[in-house]
């Protein structure tokens, strides 16, 4: 099976491929030794900023930091920009999807996509019927989960359009590249993400309600420092210079969201929230929730502050809609869908179910609200129990879940004890919708599974990540390259 | 502007990061005592003596039966049950950075972080004496770094103004502790010390407070109880006199009463209390004995903390 997988760096034959040139011949260059240190000293910079996340369920390890692999992930221009065309109408489509059926529900009526599957989604949120909203954003940020088995497609694996994190490891991550390497950065001609922070804030300010000033008060809602992505809340308020808040620090008086401050109450016109919609609002959903602010739905709904993302925005990202995303960007656009889905069976479907059940060792099954990696089956790494108890859970409930076909993840060349050897990788690019244009910064994050052969690369299943590096090169060189592979493939 | 809860966690930062250095101070004070010829007589114990100027027996004493130098270490350096231990101080500190890590610079943060990391390499038990001096060396280095690189990073703007208060309340509270403790060896009433042990009691206690060699510089005389009592509550030129640090708590307050237009009951009380340590001589500050004068400072000065906590904090 190795050799038939899709390597960034040597594609199927081993050929380098032309954006991987330098950093090839860095690689076989380097000195084991030299390399080691430079990881220790990458791991000791991350320790000290602090940049550590939190594993739920383990006492132990209360603050860990995701492996980081000094060797980068290489995109040439040409690919980017096909992406990010991609990305961009897709993330359109998204946001068009959520206007409707929150309002007029067309896709429904056109028998698009079941209604069921909209209504009686756990994350859809009754109280957003009607709610009209700047611009009609409901996603400002999205994280795309992206993959690839070979040169010529991307395909989307997930669209997290609730409350995606992971963009300080980007930040960071070049920070940190920069730091250890600035020969690699002299030599190659590689985009800039540190305009991340400007160009966020800058999206979010352009959905300011229409009743806030012209400089509108912006703040960042955590759940505080006990949540697994803290680091990254405090270091992103720190970078878009706005008050880091917990829900204790809001109130609502007359509809209007305050905060408390040594001034006393100051005005908040946008939250950046990174807390989950049940919590919001002790009076709209959850009644126990300690994290929220009570009344902020009905400040929220009155117009008058704006929430990023929109409340109800996971119906977007659950994995049964998915699977009707290809026909949804038709529906809107008109277009047909630059980026792929993954070839999806929807267990509620018998027919599906059928070959489902019939071919789990070689399926990755996953539950439809699940994230983070949890709940979920990898046919060919599982044993039998596994699977059969799988099975009867499947069979339960056939309408919480989703197959799909065991991915050859493409494989990146990565830092591992023994030297360097190829892992599967993702890329999580973020997309920012704004009132006026959406903005992506050329990169993301390239999630890496550490352990060999396996295709979990999320970091609370022992993945790492890379900085990912969009570079430049002649266009007439990468015209001839990528010719010259799709002939000898 | 600033969140109340970050103006909350700033002062309190800066309080336990100097609090974890006078309790290294602390430390090092009775470890030097301990070791002078008749230490461990019955009826002087440096160690006991220790915990009595953090003002935690009671604490103390629900933990340990006696005050033996490795309980007392253990006590003030490292028990996660005393939340004023060095480690606890630190601890504490950390969580109320990361709390407000929008309102620190990356290297207040970094200083922070870094000493919580080093402090993992410090086992409690079994410390030789040495390696006690090493560690102790290691805390005050660590509040040197924070108070630093605080001076050399931060913007002169409120949150700066409620972290150099939280230092300086802390301060001028273990000055006057550290000085209530040992108040009957240098009672002003008192014209000269006796003997050797006195002497060097007296001058431990200076340099407990990093204070000894500027005694000579500003008396050019031997040590004298009065004198020792003048420099550490009356001396605005000695930083770890009252006076100063209620010099600098003034100040502070009035600069965020200039920043937010408004002066309240905290800026007041801390003139008040300012104008009484720079108007009278000692004689007339101690009138009442200087037992009397010192509890009641500790008093005010805890009372000025809860002022600030409820103009600003709340």
């Amino acid at each position: 099976m190795a050799g038939s997988v899709f390597d960034e760096m040597n594609g199927v034959d081993g050929a380098c491929r032309s954006a991987y040139g330098l950093v090839k011949s860095w690689l076989e260059n380097a000195d084991p030794a030299v390399m080691k240190q430079r990881q220790q000293e990458a791991e000791f910079l991350f320790r000290r900023v602090g940049i550590t996340f939190a594993v739920y369920g383990d006492a132990a390890a209360e603050e860990r930091i995701i492996p980081f692999d000094i060797v980068p992930r290489v995109l040439n221009g040409g690919e980017w920009n096909t992406l990010s065309r991609g990305l961009v109408q897709r993330v359109k489509a998204l946001n068009m999807f959520l206007a409707d059926i929150y309002g007029p529900c067309e896709v429904v009526k056109a028998g698009i996509i079941p209604p069921d599957l909209v209504y009686q989604n756990p994350a859809f949120q009754p109280a957003m019927v009607g709610v009209k909203l700047p611009h009609d954003i409901f996603v400002h940020i999205a994280g795309i989960d992206v993959i690839r088995t070979d040169d010529k497609d991307f395909y989307v694996l997930e669209d997290n359009a609730r409350t995606p994190s992971g963009v300080s490891y980007m930040l960071e991550n070049r920070d940190v590249m920069m730091r250890l390497f600035p020969d690699l950065f002299a030599e190659h001609q590689i985009r800039p993400v540190e305009n991340y922070p400007d160009e966020l804030l800058a999206t979010l300010r352009s959905v300011a309600p229409n009743s806030a000033p012209a400089e509108p008060t912006v703040a960042l809602l955590t759940p505080g420092p006990f949540n697994s992505a803290y680091y990254e809340h405090s270091f992103l308020a720190d970078r878009l210079g706005i008050e880091l808040v917990e829900g204790r620090d809001l109130f609502i008086k007359d509809n209007v969201v305050f905060m408390r401050t040594t001034q006393g109450p100051k005005r908040v016109d946008v939250i950046y929230r990174r807390l989950d919609d049940d919590f919001l609002d002790p009076l709209a959903f959850r009644p126990d929730s300690m994290l929220g602010v009570p009344g902020l739905m009905s400040a929220y709904r009155a117009g008058n502050v704006t929430l990023a993302n929109a409340v109800g925005t996971g119906v977007a990202d659950d994995k049964a809609v998915y699977t009707y995303m290809p026909d949804i960007v038709r529906f809107f656009l008109g277009e047909e869908p630059i980026l792929k889905n993954v070839p999806t069976w929807r267990c509620r479907e018998p027919d599906s179910l059928k070959y489902v059940l019939e071919h789990l060792p070689e399926l990755v099954v996953k539950e439809v609200q699940g994230s983070g990696g949890y709940g979920m089956l990898v046919g060919p790494k599982a044993d039998r129990a596994t699977i059969e108890s799988f099975a009867e859970k499947l069979k339960a409930a056939p309408d919480d879940f989703i197959a799909q076909p065991t991915l050859a993840l493409s494989t990146s060349p990565t830092f591992v004890g023994e030297g360097v050897a190829p892992r599967h990788v993702d890329l999580r690019p973020f997309v920012l919708s704004g009132a006026d244009r959406i903005r992506i910064v050329p990169g993301g994050l390239t999630r890496v599974a550490l352990k060999e052969g396996s295709l979990v690369v999320n970091s609370s299943q022992g993945g790492g990540t890379k900085d990912t590096w969009v570079i430049e090169e002649p266009s007439g060189q990468t015209q001839s390259q990528s010719q010259t592979q799709s002939q000898s493939q | 502007m600033l969140l109340s809860r970050h103006a909350d966690s700033l002062f309190w930062l800066a309080r336990y990061m100097e609090r974890a250095e006078n309790a290294a101070r602390i430390l090092e004070t009775a470890s030097r005592l301990a070791s002078v010829p008749n230490g461990d007589s019955v009826d002087r114990n440096e160690w006991r003596a220790a915990i009595v100027s953090t003002g935690s027996q009671e604490a103390f004493d629900a933990l340990f039966d006696e005050a033996s130098p490795s309980a007392v270490i253990e006590f003030l350096a490292f028990s996660p049950q005393n939340s004023s231990s060095i480690r606890s101080c630190f601890e504490t500190a950390r969580n109320n950075a990361r709390s407000v890590r929008t309102a620190l610079t990356i290297d207040v943060w970094e200083s922070i972080n870094s000493t919580w990391l080093e402090l993992k390499r410090y086992q409690g038990s079994g410390m030789s004496r040495q390696e006690l001096g090493t560690f102790l060396n290691f805390v005050k280095e660590a509040s040197l770094r924070f108070d630093g690189s605080a001076y050399r990073t931060m913007l002169r703007n409120d949150a700066y103004y409620f972290l150099r208060l939280g230092s300086y309340i802390e301060r001028a509270d273990f000055t006057a502790r550290i000085l209530l403790a040992r108040s009957q060896l240098f009672d002003p009433e008192r014209e000269t010390i006796s003997g050797s042990l006195e002497y060097y009691q007296l001058s431990s206690l200076l340099r407990c407070v990093s204070s000894l060699t500027s005694y000579h510089w500003v008396y050019r005389e031997s040590l004298r109880p009065h004198l020792i009592a003048d420099l550490m509550i009356m001396r605005e030129e000695m930083p770890r006199s009252l006076a100063s640090c209620y010099e600098n708590i003034a100040r502070f307050l009035d600069n965020l009463a200039r920043d937010y237009g408004r002066h309240g009951k905290s800026q007041r009380s801390a003139r008040k209390t300012l104008s009484r340590l720079q108007e009278a001589d000692l004689s007339a500050l101690t009138r009442s004995g200087l037992d009397g004068f010192l509890s009641e400072f500790i008093d005010e000065n805890g009372r000025l903390g809860a002022a600030i906590g409820e103009q600003y904090l709340g």
